[in-house]
């Protein structure tokens, strides 16, 4: 096991407002972490940060020993929360487009789960149902053979059954070295998938812990620590 | 996965309650399996891999619950060749004892709950018994 990501006294701020601050952590290979937080917390900062879509006001971050760069860019497959694919064209374009850019992307097994999940790969991205076009990205994220799989939110617009279809999928189609990061608000979906969780309360780590030992400890779930953690 | 045994005993449900570590909830999902004969001694385990996708857990959770289950004398790994059930029926025998005497303390807890003395208990009991049988 290995360490994948580590941060020091990592912080980011928007002109007077400090989304995150002092954040100091590690994520090691061979782990699904969630990264737990109410919505302003610093999530989305954080993941941005890890692949290089902002920059550190102050502190370091680094993957594999290595700044965030290109680098760092080809072991981190990422699903951004928001799209970037180009709505005019087919899965099949962007399959080849993939490809191309990505030395690690196995376009069988993007063929593959297209396949089970009935998608067909002529149509246009543009033709698609928001749920249908969340699944069509995530499958590009996990058809890399990344170390590390950065999901912003990955089944918050799909139905209940799709949602065990790609956690499903998640849980089939990552390399055991490799670690997992979800960010996601519908925790007493994914718990059980996670080993790890780190809450984040206003831009700041409040807890990382494995699950079985929150359980172990408080005898509840994770669900529950993070109501009471967070209240409102 | 039912096709590879060789007996039709199905095997139990993942149920697993978000309030326990899971990797205890597999534990004891698995050894029922073993008690009521749906893992014969002897008997291949799957992959933790394959074992985590079909209970929806982390593969470390399996993993973990596995190395218990190991350390109790349940299962046992052959290298290179995968993990087998425990040919020790005597161990299965005394597992199954342990979980039968956890059953009925549950069952004289909740009794107690709602008043009743063991012997109540005891008297309802053959009395339902009775019932059952006609």
């Amino acid at each position: 096991m290995n360490t994948l990501v580590t941060c020091k006294d990592l912080t980011k701020a928007y002109g007077k407002k400090t989304a995150l601050n002092r954040v100091s952590l590690e994520i090691e290979s061979g782990h699904i972490i969630g990264l737990l937080g109410p919505n302003g917390s610093g999530k989305t900062t954080f993941i941005k940060l890890l692949n290089g879509l902002l920059t550190p006001t102050s502190g370091e971050i680094y993957v594999k020993k290595l700044p965030v760069g290109i680098e760092s860019k080809k072991i981190i497959s990422y699903l951004p929360d928001q799209t970037y694919l180009n709505m005019n064209n087919t899965v099949q374009e962007v399959i080849d487009y993939f490809s191309a850019f990505y030395a690690d992307f196995d376009a069988g097994r993007a063929y593959q789960m297209l396949d089970s999940l009935h998608i067909s790969p002529k149509d246009r991205l543009k033709t698609m149902s928001k749920g249908t076009k969340e699944k069509v990205q995530l499958i590009l994220v996990m058809s890399r053979r990344a170390e590390l799989y950065v999901l912003d939110e990955p089944i918050a617009g799909v139905d209940p059954a799709t949602r065990d279809y790609i956690l499903q999928t998640i849980l089939t189609n990552y390399d055991p070295d490799a670690s997992i990061l979800i960010s996601t608000h519908l925790i007493s979906d994914v718990e059980n998938i996670l080993d790890q969780v780190i809450f984040i309360k206003e831009g700041e780590i409040c807890l990382q812990a494995s699950v079985d030992d929150i359980r172990m400890q408080h005898q509840k779930s994770i669900d529950a620590l993070f109501r009471e953690v967070f209240k409102c | 996965m039912e096709g590879t045994q060789n007996t039709k005993i199905p095997a139990n449900k993942w149920n697993l309650a978000s309030d326990r570590p899971v990797f205890i909830q597999i534990m004891e999902k698995l050894k029922l399996d073993i008690v009521t004969g749906y893992y014969l001694p002897g008997d291949k385990l799957p992959s933790v891999r394959d074992l985590a996708a079909e209970a929806a857990v982390n593969p470390n959770t399996m993993q973990r619950a596995f190395s218990e289950l190991e350390r109790e004398g349940l299962v046992y790994t052959q290298r290179t060749n995968g993990r087998f059930i425990t040919e020790d029926t005597d161990l299965i025998d005394l597992l199954k004892q342990k979980m039968a005497l956890d059953a009925i303390s549950g069952f004289l807890k909740s009794m107690q709950q709602l008043g009743f003395s063991g012997e109540d208990a005891l008297q309802l009991l053959k009395e339902a018994i009775k019932e059952e049988k006609e």
